[in-house]
């Protein structure tokens, strides 16, 4: 029974670290290695402004993600539309930005103490006879709703049509007047503030470090490659495969193995099924 | 000029998104045969080329070459079969010289075997090979045309080479996708916008039109067709008139 | 890159001499072979005096580990600018390297001249398999899966404490003496870029720039795709086993270090300011930045930092590199032309 609610609570919040990562790639192509590091740069930007600022914590979230989402956007705007179309430079940008990020928040941003956030509730509630913390259970609300709202937004919001519009078929939004360039920056806006939500939702339940940075990119990779690039359906799905697949792991064999799960994932993956549960089989397609 | 089918295609369906671009296509090509398939912009001419080399994978369907299922084979598993294929949008090596172009299909394990298009079997040496392809399609040798940089050949030339990429590969069958020309001894697919040429030199076509095969036959049957003309002239008026320009 | 100012165009043309040193006209007089020997002279000399230049113990251990990185680069440009597969995991190389080295050593009791070629080709088998899944797909495939493998590896090593876990395996073999250890490196680095040079102006070059420019074409011209990403990848991931096997037995130790992020970022950031697609250019980026990272290294993880966004702004604003333009200079005029 525990590994029932254990493996949901785990794959909520994978499929609240990949949704970001996936919505990115699939609008706009664009591999955003630099997830991680705005995750973890959502978790400090909350940190210092409740425990610096003294800011009221809801305030400190909205104020938060507002300032991740620009940071993303002035990510694309600044580096990476200088090398849109070149895939080589566009991965290396892209790679390089989050590491100077993360690393120099290794270097600079976290000293001495200990960076926590606050928990939103405190306390724990029992459901069926497993104890289950409070904020883990917010885990799976927020999770449930970020990915409703995706969906109603991508079907029933202008924007979130043209969004899908272009994950679908570039050149056909473009010929529907979508501009692809400003598709893509609200893309890495949405990505980034996505990432912060995830940072937001699971920052509570442990310290701020920058290894959850390079956690958070490798379990976002993970879940985005078994879904299928680019498919946020395939996103959901992965991240309860691996999310209970993790749980089991850890419950039957052992607790180090959960990023051995991740790994066997990608390379399983990779070899069975390339483009993932609901990627579309584009490597095999005729580039044009 | 034997009557087997070399090539039989068999059902092929595909689609993109929502968009059908080959509803259920079959025919087959006997060996030694030039066989044309015309249509016009978007019947799916060029879907269907790369559904049965396996540049892309089709929905549904089969694919037999002499008898063989080659459906889900790596294309260049198929190309080393001896079924080649040129492309639309050519993009040679514009910085080298036109016979370095083929070293590429002369690396290939058919190459080796063959000795590639008009070779006594084993390869000999690449560069001497690729000259010779090129000569025999038509590269004035004492102009040094063969020599000259691809950028500085015109268009012609370019096809040309193409097809001499194909020839490389001593193919059984060459499918042409809008490339004019007239070899022997092969079996030739050639898809063509062009009609007047493609009628002269193909002993049977097929007319492909939104994924459809409207018509197969004798290309004098097949210029009679109500749907034909329809589809390509959008009124009855003959198919001896020059075709529209553009590409398919 | 020829910008118009008003009527007047600028031009770039081969240098007569360059023209007169193509083909078999290198050899016609000494004008034309110093013109072709004089910059590879140099440098092969160049780095054969350095250790003899700077006896200290101190920058002779730089210029082994300058050596290393040099290794790690030439395979990455090898694979990104000829290949067209971006590496973002050097790391992998150096601990696939590393660590049969230290095991080959220390529980097998191999010694140096055994462990390092053995580290070297098993290593690239390896790590070639390791890489196999994403050689058929895309680019983006084989970039996120080189960024993976180290940092997941590391991890796992970490969290199941295996092959010495965070203390790494001790005990390794040294060199005999400095000497050898310093010449046998830069001797290695100097056969390597030659040898990767021979290697591209080959025919075999041509299917290479093939599966990157045009890779329909290749499958077209009945060639598998894979088994030549895979020949690439088995020698780029065979210099950085052989860099990897080098640097466990100079610090006589193998750990998780060696998956260390330095080795991922620095190739690429050496490659990139030093000149992409010359496979000179990514050594004298070592050149440069191994030794002001030996100078950072008070500062932390800065130093990947300053890697990262000096690589950034390099490719922001596309410069194209140390030897690019250098080469350029050295092959080409230029002059401004009426319109």
């Amino acid at each position: 029974m525990d590994i029932l609610i254990y493996g949901t609570i785990n794959s909520f919040s994978l499929a609240l670290m990949a949704i970001g990562f996936t919505l990115v790639y699939g609008i706009s192509r664009l591999p955003n290695f630099a997830h991680g590091a705005l995750y973890v740069v959502t978790g400090f930007l909350v940190w210092s402004f409740i425990s610096i600022l003294g800011v009221h914590y809801i305030a400190g979230i909205i104020l938060s993600l507002v300032i991740t989402g620009l940071l993303g956007a002035a990510i694309y705007q600044f580096v990476l539309i200088r090398v849109r179309g070149m895939a080589t430079s566009e991965i290396i940008a892209s790679y390089a930005i989050g590491l100077a990020i993360l690393e120099g928040f290794r270097w600079g941003g976290f000293k001495g103490m200990t960076y926590t956030l606050p928990v939103f509730i405190e306390g724990s509630i029992e459901i069926a006879g497993v104890p289950v913390d409070l904020q883990r259970i917010i885990v799976v609300g927020i999770g449930a709703v970020v990915v409703a709202f995706l969906w109603l937004f991508t079907h029933y919001n202008k924007i979130g049509l043209a969004l899908r519009g272009m994950a679908q078929d570039e050149r056909a939004a473009m010929m529907l007047g979508i501009d692809s360039d400003m598709m893509a920056l609200v893309a890495m806006a949405l990505g980034s503030i996505l990432a912060g939500l995830a940072a937001i939702a699971l920052l509570p339940l442990g310290n701020i470090v920058v290894e959850a940075g390079y956690r958070v990119l490798i379990l976002a990779i993970a879940v985005c490659i078994v879904g299928g690039l680019g498919s946020w359906g395939g996103a959901v799905l992965a991240a309860f495969i691996i999310g209970f697949a993790q749980i089991i792991t850890v419950a039957y064999i052992a607790s180090h193995f959960h990023i051995v799960v991740a790994l066997l994932a990608i390379i399983i993956t990779l070899i069975l099924r390339p483009s993932g549960l609901f990627g579309r089989q584009k490597e095999l397609e005729e580039r044009v | 000029m034997k009557l087997e089918p070399i090539l039989q295609v068999k059902n092929v369906k595909k689609a993109f998104g929502g968009v059908q671009a080959l509803v259920d296509v079959s025919f087959s090509v006997n060996e030694g045969e030039i066989f044309g398939v015309i249509g016009p912009n978007g019947s799916g001419k060029t879907t269907l080329i790369n559904c049965i080399t396996s540049f892309i994978r089709m929905d549904s369907g089969k694919v037999f070459y002499r008898g063989r299922d080659i459906s889900h084979h790596a294309p260049h598993k198929i190309a080393n079969l001896g079924i080649t294929r040129t492309f639309q949008i050519m993009r040679p090596y514009y910085s080298l010289p036109a016979y370095k172009n083929l070293i590429i299909p002369l690396f290939s394990p058919r190459a080796k075997r063959t000795g590639g298009w008009r070779g006594g079997g084993k390869l000999g040496d690449r560069d001497a090979v690729g000259i010779d392809i090129l000569e025999e399609i038509g590269f004035e040798r004492d102009s040094f045309v063969p020599y000259k940089m691809a950028s500085s050949l015109p268009t012609g030339y370019l096809k040309r080479l193409e097809l001499a990429r194909c020839l490389a590969l001593r193919p059984e069958i060459i499918i042409c996708d809008e490339v004019f020309s007239e070899m022997d001894g092969i079996t030739l697919i050639m898809i063509e916008h062009r009609l007047r040429e493609l009628f002269r030199v193909a002993q049977r076509v097929m007319v492909l039109n939104f994924g459809e095969k409207i018509a197969e036959g004798k290309p004098e049957e097949v210029m009679e067709d109500e749907e034909v003309k329809r589809a390509y002239l959008g009124s009855d008026r003959s198919l001896d008139e020059p075709s529209e320009g553009g590409k398919g | 890159m020829k910008p118009e100012t008003g009527e007047r165009r600028r031009e770039r043309l081969d240098r007569g001499i360059k023209v007169r040193t193509e083909g078999i006209y290198a050899i016609s007089s000494w004008e034309e072979m110093n013109y072709l020997l004089v910059p590879r002279l140099a440098l092969i000399v160049g780095m054969l005096i350095l250790p003899l230049a700077m006896p200290s113990m101190y920058w002779q251990r730089v210029i082994s580990i300058v050596c290393i990185y040099a290794l790690l680069a030439l395979g990455f440009d090898f694979l990104a600018h000829f290949v067209g597969l971006v590496s973002l995991g050097g790391a992998l190389f150096i601990g696939v390297g590393g660590y049969l080295a230290a095991i080959l050593n220390t529980s097998l009791g191999f010694p140096i001249a055994v462990t390092i070629p053995i580290a070297t080709i098993g290593g690239a088998i390896i790590c070639t398999l390791l890489l196999l899944p994403a050689l058929p797909l895309r680019g983006v495939y084989f970039a996120i899966v080189t960024l993976m493998y180290p940092l997941v590896l590391l991890r796992i090593i970490e969290a199941l404490n295996i092959l010495g876990g965070t203390e790494g395996i001790l005990g390794v073999a040294s060199f005999p003496n400095r000497w050898v250890e310093q010449y046998l490196i830069i001797l290695m680095v100097i056969v390597s870029l030659f040898g990767l040079r021979r290697l591209v102006n080959q025919d075999v070059g041509l299917v290479f720039r093939g599966v990157k420019d045009n890779d329909q074409a290749v499958k077209a011209s009945g060639l598998s795709i894979t088994l030549y990403k895979s020949i690439a990848v088995f020698i780029a991931s065979g210099l950085g086993c052989l860099g990897g096997a080098f640097l466990a037995h100079i610090y006589m130790w193998a750990g998780i270090s060696q998956f260390a992020l330095d080795f991922s970022i620095l190739p690429i950031a050496a490659t990139v300011i030093g000149g992409g697609g010359t496979l000179v250019g990514p050594i004298v980026g070592c050149l440069i930045l191994v030794p002001i990272s030996e100078l950072l290294r008070a500062f932390g993880t800065l130093r990947i930092v300053f890697y990262a966004l000096i690589l950034t702004a390099f490719i922001v604003v596309r410069s194209e590199g140390l030897m690019v333009y250098a080469q350029r200079k050295y092959h080409q005029f230029e002059r401004w032309v009426r319109v």
